[in-house]
């Protein structure tokens, strides 16, 4: 049975492939010099260069971070290039008319259609590619309710009183060592606006693609949901098949202002390095939001690429009544690992978080839940609810579990419930016998088990999801 | 009984001298057993004789191995086949401990195992708007709300919905041979009947049944036409239906060898 569920689990990266396209790329190296060019690059304003330089001093300071039960070789900062952009995209593409249709197409070939017709109705996409945004679809009809969806580059030069706001509100520069390093040379990511009492008229999403070799790639993204606005955000991220390793290092910043309501979901597809480990993304990403009064932030995320996984999309429920969620299915196999998780920090009263998390492992892979929810004194009557399930396919890989629970509230309650569970022999047998192959049965029963996670995606996304998942565990893929 | 009339005389189901083990350990030492179309052959036995692994050897699962024998369904010989191959040729075993898949709806699953059979025969799989109505059919011939077609496969199902789920299962694939595995151990008499009733609604004569029991109580729902006891791992004794009644009232004792004889036989 194993040899059959192994051969299951054989895939090929569907996404692999590289774009020749022509690129401006930095030397590779870090200094202020590089920093600054950064910042010349992005054509920002003064203030924004010092926050960078004063962010690259705090990194120097600090130490990479060595808890998470991940294992990989010491990161080479200065074998690293900071910028890559298509050369086309220099000129500033007024529309999508001017844009390379090399990129158009390879966008097309990840089933992101860029031209508006052709997309799925009711979804505006910001496509970015390395270090630069390609393209921001609906803009004007958005722009129409008020909301503003662009490049955080260009916002930071068209809206800075809301970026100088908030930008840094949610994750502090000293937050970590990779965040401090994204704050001194992240390059794009989005930004969005939802004004007070709006309901975003259409899913917004981001594409994420690495295509330059030896480049790392650090998003930026901002999402203010003001005074009872209401917005979905679905970010997706693929890269090339290579041998060597290459960073993503986000961070991603949520405020959620008194009623509002943001949904943020993640198909996380990097590549996942080949089956003995060798290439991949190291996906080192630092996700937090800020709910205030009666506010409600809903994480939801499929992690099914990567070679190392470093994540804890979390949530501090600052206001009275906020709501916080945390829901995740984390596929690995292969050599790949994941330690991720979430942390609940509830400061105001009756608070509360939910935190479904769904780990499945195969092949030699390592799949670990961190995660941590604190209550507070002030949060009076704060209620937490976690269930963490994890299934093994096979025998050598690992699902590990590390809770944190701190209550400095009496009144606080807090719930931790945990499974470990196979795929067994019993329910392959029980498939095959009704016609099933094995691929079809294993990716039945791996389905079954997110499904408490994939009916909080958006109706779109949960299909594509499913298939990820079918892609990923498929033993030939045509 | 039906078959007599029927003019294809050849076998559903042979199986001539299997032997088979399960972890280095001889099980079933010399089975034989032809099913014609139509017929309903009932096993009976011991504990331990073979019956169960009878129904895994035909059907494939990993981890049983032939030594010696053959076993054609409907001239083809299936031992060669993957376990999903022998499903899709027209075999179906009835589980005597269905399993859960927890978050695959019945729906879903019946579905996808109906696509996939269909699919290996070259036909087109059927609209889900069709197969619900299939579906609903089904689950209302075996007694269990329509509801159950959302649940999770046999999720939290008591003992008695989990074998009428594999009742409904079989209703949906329309299998060339059943093999129905103590489908009527911890049933009560309700149960009992509906599963007898989908069998007997199945019974054609394009249709056989393998009717593995240890009791004659399911023998008077579902008439067979043939009795056999499995003892040892082969057939020690073969009879028609009041062959059960006989087996009833005296138990196996008599018909299984004792050491000597079984030394010089």
């Amino acid at each position: 049975m194993t040899d059959q569920i192994d051969k299951a689990l054989e895939r090929e990266y569907e996404a692999g492939f590289v774009s020749d396209v022509e690129s401006d790329t930095f030397e590779p190296g870090l200094d202020e010099n590089v920093i600054r060019r950064i910042s010349t690059m992005k054509n920002e304003p003064e203030w924004m260069l010092e926050a960078r330089l004063k962010a690259f001093k705090v990194w120097q300071e600090m130490e990479e971070p060595d808890w998470a039960h991940v294992d990989y070789e010491k990161i080479d900062f200065q074998a690293i290039s900071y910028f890559s952009a298509p050369k086309s995209m220099k000129d500033k593409p007024k529309s999508l008319d001017e844009v390379d249709p090399e990129l158009i197409r390879t966008y097309e070939k990840l089933g992101i259609p860029l031209i508006e017709q052709q997309m799925l109705a009711g979804v505006a996409v910001d496509a970015v590619f390395d270090s630069v945004s390609v393209v921001t679809t609906f803009r004007e009809k958005l722009s129409e309710a008020g909301v503003i969806f662009c490049p955080i580059s260009e916002a930071i030069q068209n809206h800075p009183e809301l970026v100088k706001k908030y930008l840094g509100s949610v994750v502090p520069t000293k937050d970590n060592y990779y965040a401090a390093l994204n704050c001194a040379v992240f390059t794009d990511g989005s930004f969005v606006y939802i004004p007070k009492g709006t309901r975003c008229p259409m899913e917004l999403s981001t594409y994420f693609r690495i295509n330059e070799q030896n480049t790392g790639q650090f998003e930026r993204t901002l999402i203010i949901a003001d005074e009872g606005s209401h917005v979905s955000y679905l970010e997706g991220c693929t890269a090339p098949q290579r041998d060597e390793n290459q960073l993503h290092a986000a961070v991603v910043e949520l405020v959620a202002l008194d009623d509002a309501e943001i949904k943020y979901s993640t198909v996380q597809n990097w590549y996942p390095g080949d089956e003995n480990g060798k290439g991949g993304i190291y996906n080192f990403v630092t996700k937090r939001g800020i709910c205030h009064t009666n506010a409600k932030i809903s994480w939801t995320q499929v992690e099914t690429g990567s070679a190392v996984t470093w994540k804890y999309p979390s949530c501090v429920l600052k206001g009275d009544n906020s709501v916080g969620e945390f829901y995740s299915v984390a596929l690995t196999r292969g050599a790949q690992q994941a330690d991720t998780g979430t942390k609940m920090i509830h400061l105001g009263k009756n608070t509360k978080s939910t935190i479904i998390s769904k780990g499945i492992s195969a092949g030699r892979s390592n799949n670990s839940y961190r995660g941590l929810v604190r209550m507070n004194p002030g949060a009076d009557g704060a209620r937490n609810f976690t269930q963490c399930d994890s299934l093994l396919i096979g025998d050598q890989c690992g699902a590990h579990t590390f809770p944190y629970v701190e209550s400095r509230n009496p009144s606080a309650i807090v719930e931790h419930e945990a499974t470990t569970s196979k795929v067994s022999d019993d329910q392959m047998f029980l498939c095959q016998q009704r016609g099933l192959d094995p691929e079809k049965a294993v990716s039945m029963i791996v389905n079954g088990f997110c499904k408490e996670v994939f009916k909080e995606l958006p109706m779109e996304f949960a299909v594509e999801a499913g298939k990820l998942l079918e892609i990923s565990l498929e033993g030939s893929v045509g | 009984m039906s078959n007599t009339n029927t003019k294809d005389t050849s076998s559903l189901l042979t199986i001539k001298d299997l032997h088979a083990s399960v972890e280095e350990k001889n099980i079933l030492k010399g089975l034989n057993l032809d099913v014609k179309p139509g017929e309903v052959h009932a096993i009976m036995g011991p504990n331990g004789a073979g019956k169960s692994t009878m129904g895994y050897v035909l059907s494939g699962r990993e981890g049983y191995s032939v030594e010696q024998g053959s076993a054609l369904l409907d001239g083809v010989d299936i031992l060669e086949l993957e376990a999903e191959e022998r499903a899709r040729a027209g075999l179906f075993l009835a589980f005597q401990y269905p399993v859960e898949i927890p978050g695959v709806s019945n729906l879903e699953f019946l579905k996808a195992s109906v696509d996939a059979q269909r699919e290996a025969r070259g036909e087109g799989a059927v609209s889900s708007a069709d197969f619900l109505k299939l579906a609903k059919a089904a689950c209302k011939q075996v007694n269990l709300p329509l509801a159950f077609l959302k649940r999770g496969v046999n999720e939290g199902f008591s003992g008695g919905e989990k074998k009428r789920n594999e009742i409904m299962q079989m209703l949906l694939l329309q299998p060339k041979v059943c093999i129905l595995d103590e489908t009527d151990s911890g049933l009560d008499i309700d149960a009992l009947q509906v599963v007898a009733e989908g069998v007997n609604s199945q019974r054609s004569s394009d249709r056989s049944f393998v009717v593995v029991t240890h009791y004659q109580r399911l023998l008077d729902y579902i008439k067979p036409d043939f009795v056999h006891v499995l003892a040892d791992g082969k057939i020690v004794k073969s009879g028609d239906a009041s062959l059960a009644l006989e087996l009833e009232a005296q138990g196996y004792a008599w018909l299984q060898p004792s050491d000597e004889e079984g030394q010089n036989a």
